[in-house]
């Protein structure tokens, strides 16, 4: 019981950062209707940030750990979010209405691009990180001495999710950008004779997803200590596979989907086997959507003739 | 779709304006290059992370990027708008279709001859049997996603299979090529099946990852396998292949030493160019054949429109499930060749990358076109091996060029997704029959 009130804390947690991914790509595809195949790689770009400005910082001499946290994820949300933006403006506006494959075939190209890009520009070692957010509670202690353990920077991924969530939520639910958002999903056209701005809108989608997986990138290097440049491929379809189980295109989707991917994974490799735990991830895909054509909460597609 | 061309219009014009734009995305630029460039971080022997400063090069880049940016601005303003019907006089046109009545068989005999042509450059030889291999795979992948529409993004799975099915067959068991190859495409047709039942009620997107899913899954299946397929470390000194049993080695019952030639080890790689050139020209007869009978119809039907498809009571299911496992069939084929060739197979060859190229071999080629499936393949692999000098940087320009490709041509280099058949003439029906009338 112990071990599994343990599994279940690291699977959230796990399960936190995939969601937070998984909203980038859900955001574009209700918009756009297409794979953003490179946003896993834009979150690993936002990891790579994340950790120079960290280095930067620490080598001033600045010691206060909140200060230099809250200056790492303003920097590195706005130069991921400026990388999500350069992306769309280069490689998926001038294909917009292009055919279906195309910007897909972009975003594997891009994707490419910016792992390779990386690799160039940062060297192909993992870079690793020492612990930055120490410390931890100890939740129960049972007789035979197993510990339940719910460390300060789990507390910080599972609440920094919370938060953004909770903005992110009211932005699409009550501002004007929310609402251009929410109208350029039902249909492009009529919006722009409303006097929406597409162009503008569809922009700050990829700007905003960007940002949401920089904060995942940052999270995934002050939990795992880590990063390198092919760390986007497997996290991206990780959580692409999030969002497609949560139904793509549905915000509270991409959340149910990425908790579900990483308690999966967390209780797959804690019971079975770690060998086979993106196996599992995959095979519960493709069982869940035999069942669930369009995931977990997607809204059924209607055929049109 | 077309888009309309009036934002082309109003491209900035003037010197002021194309500084201001060339400024502009320098400052991006800058921004995005500062500390991904500029700071460059390596972990030191003790695990302790240092950096050190490149303002250079970000500098250099930045001035490129001004430089690109006006460059394309002029470029943009001499070629003029985007979007006007180009004039091409019809001696063009006329000379265009002579090229493309001719390329083709011109193209074939060409391949017929490279192995007399190059016989001494072994390794223009065996840039050309990779080429081919990705000419198969490109066309076993465009029955699936050209002709039937389903975008299958783990085609590498089949790959594998046919890959293993050959090498576990010959090495546990020792049974020769020409027993396994047929094996290797029934066993991968299996598994095409397989992946085929549960996405039948899928669509576009979700058909995506599922496959994407399902080739990462054959991977991690491989990798984790270790008493079968040996895990990481693959399975080496797969047997190479005899010609119908007649081995193409130094030795007394050689084909060489029959035939009373001297020995070369080039003639096992003619015979493996012939072998592929085969190989993949049987699956290009099969495509073209089929596409004349009621199932290629079907695909096609059900690529242009599945509602429609099922309306007119075609049978989806059989549909689908015929092109993944004929997709795969060939997918397996190609895998057993790889596999005879290299002689050694590990699961690195069968990451998603390699689905991705196959994919943008199709598609860059426009779906549904044999020929252009075969030229992109020459191009893609040919360019990959031109820049195999750059080492790092080659899958950047690899990417770059996808991406500049696919804007410039989102089609394909030769669109052809027209329909085998279709009404040639639209007939005037009388008015007694319909009730609006015209027909």
């Amino acid at each position: 019981m112990d071990y599994f009130a343990q599994q279940l804390i690291n699977g959230l947690v796990l399960g936190s950062i995939y969601g937070l991914i998984a909203i980038g790509y859900t955001m574009v595809y209700g918009i756009v209707g297409m794979i953003n195949f490179a946003h896993g790689d834009v979150f690993m770009i936002g990891g790579f940030i994340a950790l120079i400005t960290f280095l930067l910082l620490v080598s001033t001499g600045l010691t206060a750990v909140p200060v230099i946290l809250l200056i790492v994820i303003l920097v590195s949300m706005a130069i991921t979010a400026l990388y999500g933006w350069t992306i769309e403006r280069i490689a998926y506006r001038p294909l917009r209405h292009s055919f279906r494959l195309a910007p897909m075939l972009s975003a594997i190209g891009m994707s490419f691009v910016l792992t390779n890009y990386s690799q160039v520009a940062q060297g192909a070692r993992v870079k690793p990180v020492p612990p930055v957010i120490t410390g931890g509670y100890t939740l129960h202690e049972s007789a035979d001495g197993f510990v339940i353990q719910l460390s300060n920077i789990q507390i910080v991924v599972v609440v920094t999710t919370i938060v953004l969530l909770a903005i992110f939520t009211w932005l699409v639910s009550r501002t004007r950008l929310g609402r251009d958002m929410r109208a350029c999903e039902q249909d492009q056209t009529m919006a722009a004779l409303l006097g929406v701005n597409v162009d503008r809108t569809i922009s700050m989608t990829f700007v905003i997803g960007a940002a949401l997986a920089a904060v995942a990138g940052l999270m995934y290097l002050l939990y795992y200590g880590l990063v390198d440049f092919f760390m986007g491929f497997v996290a991206g379809i990780k959580a692409f596979t999030a969002a497609v189980l949560g139904g793509i295109g549905s915000l509270p989707g991409a959340m149910l989907g990425g908790l579900a991917i990483g308690l999966i994974e967390t209780f797959w490799s804690a019971y079975f086997s770690v060998e086979y735990k993106d196996v599992a991830a995959f095979s519960i895909l493709i069982v869940v959507l035999i069942f669930m054509p369009t995931g977990l909460l997607g809204r059924p597609e209607v055929e049109k003739v | 779709m077309k888009t309309p061309s009036i934002n082309t219009a109003k491209a900035a014009s003037g010197i002021p304006a194309l500084l201001k734009t060339a400024g502009f995305n320098a400052l991006i630029a800058l921004v995005l290059f500062s500390l991904m460039v500029g700071v460059r971080t390596e972990a030191g022997s003790d695990g302790q992370l240092t950096y050190w400063t490149r303002f250079g090069e970000v500098a250099s880049l930045v001035a490129a990027v001004f430089g690109g940016s006006i460059v394309i601005e002029l470029l943009k303003q001499w070629i003029g708008p985007t979007g006007a019907e180009k004039l091409v006089p019809p001696a063009v046109q006329s000379g265009m279709s002579f090229l493309g009545r001719y390329l083709a068989p011109a193209l074939l005999i060409f391949t017929l001859l490279v192995p007399v042509i190059f016989y001494d450059q072994r390794y223009i030889l065996d840039l050309a049997i990779l080429v081919l291999t990705y000419v198969m795979l490109g066309w076993g992948l465009n029955v699936v996603v050209g002709l039937a529409g389903l975008l299958d993004l783990g085609y590498v799975a089949f790959y594998a299979v046919g890959a293993y099915s050959y090498a576990l067959l010959a090495t546990n068991f020792g049974w020769s090529f020409w027993i396994c190859l047929p094996l290797a495409g029934v066993l991968a047709a299996f598994w095409g099946v397989l992946l085929g039942f549960p996405v039948l009620r899928l669509r576009g997107d979700y058909l995506a990852i599922v496959t994407l899913a399902f080739g990462e899954i054959i991977r991690l299946v491989i990798i984790n396998w270790q008493d079968l397929t040996g895990g990481p470390n693959g399975v080496s000194s797969i047997p190479r292949p005899s010609f119908f049993g007649i081995p193409l080695d130094n030795s007394d019952n050689g084909l060489a030493a029959r035939l009373g030639i001297e020995y070369s080890p080039t003639h096992r790689i003619v015979f493996l160019f012939y072998l592929i050139l085969a190989l993949a020209l049987l699956t290009n007869w099969v495509t073209i054949r089929l596409r004349r009978l009621p199932i290629g119809r079907a695909w096609e039907a059900l690529r242009e429109d599945e509602v429609a498809c099922r309306a007119l009571g075609i049978n989806t299911t059989t549909t689908k499930l015929t092109a993944f496992a004929t997709g795969a069939m060939f997918g397996g084929f190609a895998g057993a060749f790889f596999a005879t060739r290299q002689g050694f197979i590990s699961p690195e060859s069968f990451t998603f990358q390699e689905s991705a190229l196959v994919l943008a071999i199709v598609v860059l080629g426009g779906m549904g076109s044999q020929l252009g499936v075969a030229l992109s393949a020459l191009a893609m692999i040919g360019g990959f091996e031109l820049f195999r000098s750059l080492e790092g940087y080659r899958m950047l320009v690899f990417g770059m060029a996808m991406v500049l490709i696919m804007i410039w041509r989102p089609r394909g280099l030769i669109g052809h997704r027209a329909p085998t058949v279709y009404l040639t003439k639209a007939h005037a029906i009388s008015s007694d029959l319909v009730k609006e009338g015209h027909g």
